[in-house]
């Protein structure tokens, strides 16, 4: 066998293999070792950086003028196929950082891991250990960090009736030391101007 | 303008006493209310204009009575100086700058002629702040106490019982006194510097004839007056939490057929020598986080939990001194304790109320105000914790027990604790700048655990500089002591006798 004949042979063998590979993980998703890159960074990414993409309509949550309530914003939300991923899209826009005027009540440098919603209507949003070890403290940022989150899924999808927070993929006590978070929580629009 | 001091006005007593029920008698037929000043060296009146609805009193009256000197400024303000420090006042604001801190007032200071009046809370918002001895402001009884005198509320109630009726005289803070009769008078003595009564002090004596009045003699004197039907008295006096109850059961003659059987007694009469009386003991003062959990923080680096401990030992000394009960911390030093641990102690040692104190934080440098919460559940949770079992007993058979989980503890007593919250919120209107929203509920967990009335104070916020400088002063922090003070024993007042909570 003449050695070119030897290298088209390689070449289209090598070619094949990568082509199912690529085909392969097309259909099942990347292998744990590389997502591990960052997926929060991808899911924000994604809301952000994706001006092209088709969007929905979103309430978001932002500290309102007072310090002690929240205000809503309407804005464009990635579309995400399905609950699960329409409540990852919203949560990863709503801690997404904002600039003036609005401010945000997540604390800075917290992202998103996991959202997930059970049969009953209950998410599960599970965010980076920021959200609790960079919280500034006091009973109602605390109030207002949680049902930022709590109502950015309950205000924006039906299917959603509680939320509850975790963090760094465990139950916590409280992010700051008031709020429990041990159960899931309902919508409170009473927080809300 | 003139400082006149006050050792100068000082009258005998007795004197001021009638300078005093003169000017009562004159109210009573429509003549300008007065501010009764009373002090270790007398009574006097300070004449009170109605503004508004509001009682205002003249600056310049002020001045002289406690030795103030009263400046108009170039720019319309006016400032108040009392031995170095100062209180600013802004025709058109209801605030005062004291010593550089606001304060707020029903109403703005008013210009009457070349007097310049304030709202009577000045004297207790303002000056209070400033002046070197205490002044207690009671408004409702337009008495102001100057110093630490001894001048018992006196609250006098008649209830037909049996063939004549009970006269309860409640005397807070206690006040023991005896009780004479002479002819168809009782005689009340008090062993107090002055009484604070209402006038009149009986407003219904009942139309059985039993009480045809009751009257102030003198300072600290009462008088009944009787009706011909009562042969005699027995009078037993019982001390009921800082109130000092005298109960005095009239005894009647013997009756004829023309007198009509008196009516049965109302089923909440206060409870006389013997009968059960409030069992109100234990405080639990819980200063909010500790050690590594240092809350929330100021700008130049004061911190909650060092706020929370010096506060909440100040309240626990005053409390104890005055009131004899026991006050719990759930920390008494710069440690750690988990919020479970908290509401341990506190549930562990029976406590009949839960204060949690905390400072509060924003990411808005202007929020201000001080906050009360009152624990929340959804809707579900509490009906589930509403359920009783079943249990079988000792011998055989079953019955039934109330079990209500550790963390839904304080659904039983969701009620109380937002009774409790309003007077937290009453009693710092004085005191405390409150926040706009200044009673609110939510899911907090340090509450939710407690088997007792149960609140989060929040005093203010950390991240306001205005609001820190401010929170660390002596001065709001022992008007914080007196507001709690003044909502637990009128908390305690509504605390049913017995026990049973």
């Amino acid at each position: 066998m003449s050695r070119r004949r030897m290298l088209a042979i390689g070449g289209t063998i090598a070619f094949v293999l990568v082509f199912a590979a690529v085909a392969f993980y097309a259909k099942r998703g990347l292998p744990g070792w590389a997502r591990r890159s960052g997926p929060k960074a991808a899911v924000t990414a994604a809301s952000v950086q994706a001006p092209s993409g088709r969007k929905i309509k979103a309430r978001l949550f932002y500290v309102a003028e007072d310090g002690t309530r929240l205000t809503s914003v309407e804005r464009d939300v990635a579309y995400g196929e399905g609950a699960d991923e329409q409540a990852r899209e919203i949560v990863a826009a709503q801690i997404t950082p904002v600039a003036e005027p609005l401010l945000s009540a997540i604390p800075s440098g917290t992202t998103l891991r996991a959202v997930f919603i059970t049969k009953t209507g209950e998410a599960y949003v599970d965010l980076s250990r920021e959200a609790r070890d960079a919280h500034p403290g006091g009973t109602v940022d605390e109030l207002l960090t949680v049902y930022t989150i709590v109502n950015a899924l309950t205000v924006n999808l039906p299917a959603v009736t509680h939320v509850q927070v975790l963090v760094d993929g465990k139950e916590v006590d409280t992010l700051a030391g008031h709020v429990d978070l041990r159960r899931p929580l309902a919508k409170n629009l009473a927080w809300v101007q | 303008m003139t400082a006149r001091p006050l050792s100068l006005l000082s009258v005998a007593v007795t004197a001021a006493f009638l300078i005093a029920l003169a000017a009562a008698i004159s109210s009573q037929t429509a003549q300008p209310p007065a501010l009764s000043l009373l002090s270790k060296d007398g009574r006097r009146a300070l004449p009170i204009a109605l503004v508004a609805d509001q009682d205002f009193v003249a600056l310049d009256d002020l001045a002289a009575a406690f030795q103030l000197t009263v400046r108009e400024e170039s720019l319309g303000a006016v400032t108040v100086s009392y031995k170095g420090k100062t209180i600013v006042l802004t025709p058109d604001q209801a605030l005062a700058s004291v010593s550089g801190r606001l304060v707020a007032l029903p109403a703005p200071a008013a210009r009457n002629g070349r007097r310049w009046l304030v709202p009577v809370e000045f004297i207790s918002r303002a000056l209070s702040l400033i002046y070197d001895a205490r002044l207690d402001l009671r408004k409702p009884s337009r008495l102001l106490v100057i110093g630490d005198l001894r001048v018992p509320r006196i609250t006098v109630r008649y209830d037909p019982l049996g063939t004549a009726g009970r006269l309860t005289i409640d005397a807070t803070p206690r006040a023991t006194a005896t009780v004479t009769q002479e002819a168809e008078h009782l005689t009340i003595k008090f062993e107090a510097d002055a009484l604070d009564v209402p006038n009149p002090p009986l407003t219904s004596p009942g139309s059985s004839g039993v009480i045809l009045s009751v009257r102030l003699v003198d300072a600290t004197t009462m008088a009944v007056d009787l009706g011909p039907r009562v042969a005699g008295f027995k009078a037993t006096s019982q001390p009921v939490d800082t109130t000092m109850r005298l109960a005095i059961d009239l005894v009647a003659a013997q009756t004829d057929a023309a007198v009509p059987a008196p009516p049965q007694p109302p089923p909440d009469l206060p409870p006389a020598f013997g009968q059960a009386v409030s069992t109100f003991r234990t405080i639990a003062i819980d200063p909010g986080h500790g050690g590594d959990d240092e809350g929330a923080k100021s700008a130049d680096g004061a911190k909650e939990k060092d706020l929370t401990l010096a506060i909440a030992r100040r309240v626990k000394s005053v409390i104890e001194a005055r009131l004899g009960l026991r006050v719990l911390l759930t920390r008494d030093d710069d440690r750690g304790v988990p919020l479970d641990e908290r509401t341990s102690i506190a549930n562990n040692n029976k406590a009949d109320l839960f204060i949690s104190l905390h400072a509060n934080g924003s990411r808005r440098p202007a929020t201000a105000g001080a906050a009360i919460f009152v624990a929340a559940f959804d809707t579900e949770t509490v009906q589930a914790a509403g359920g009783g079992v079943r249990v079988p007993t000792f011998g055989g058979g079953s019955r039934e027990i109330e079990l209500v989980p550790w963390d839904l503890a304080q659904t039983r007593h969701l009620d109380q604790s937002a009774a409790f919250a309003d007077l937290v919120e009453q009693a710092f209107h004085d005191r405390v700048p409150l926040a706009e929203r200044p009673v609110d509920r939510a899911p907090l967990r340090v509450l939710e655990s407690a088997n007792m009335p149960a609140v989060l104070i929040e005093l203010g916020y950390l991240t306001n500089p205005d609001q820190a400088a401010l929170l660390g002063g002596d001065a709001f922090q022992n008007g914080v002591v007196q507001a709690l003070f003044d909502a637990i024993v009128k908390f305690r007042e509504t605390w049913p006798a017995g026990g049973a909570r």
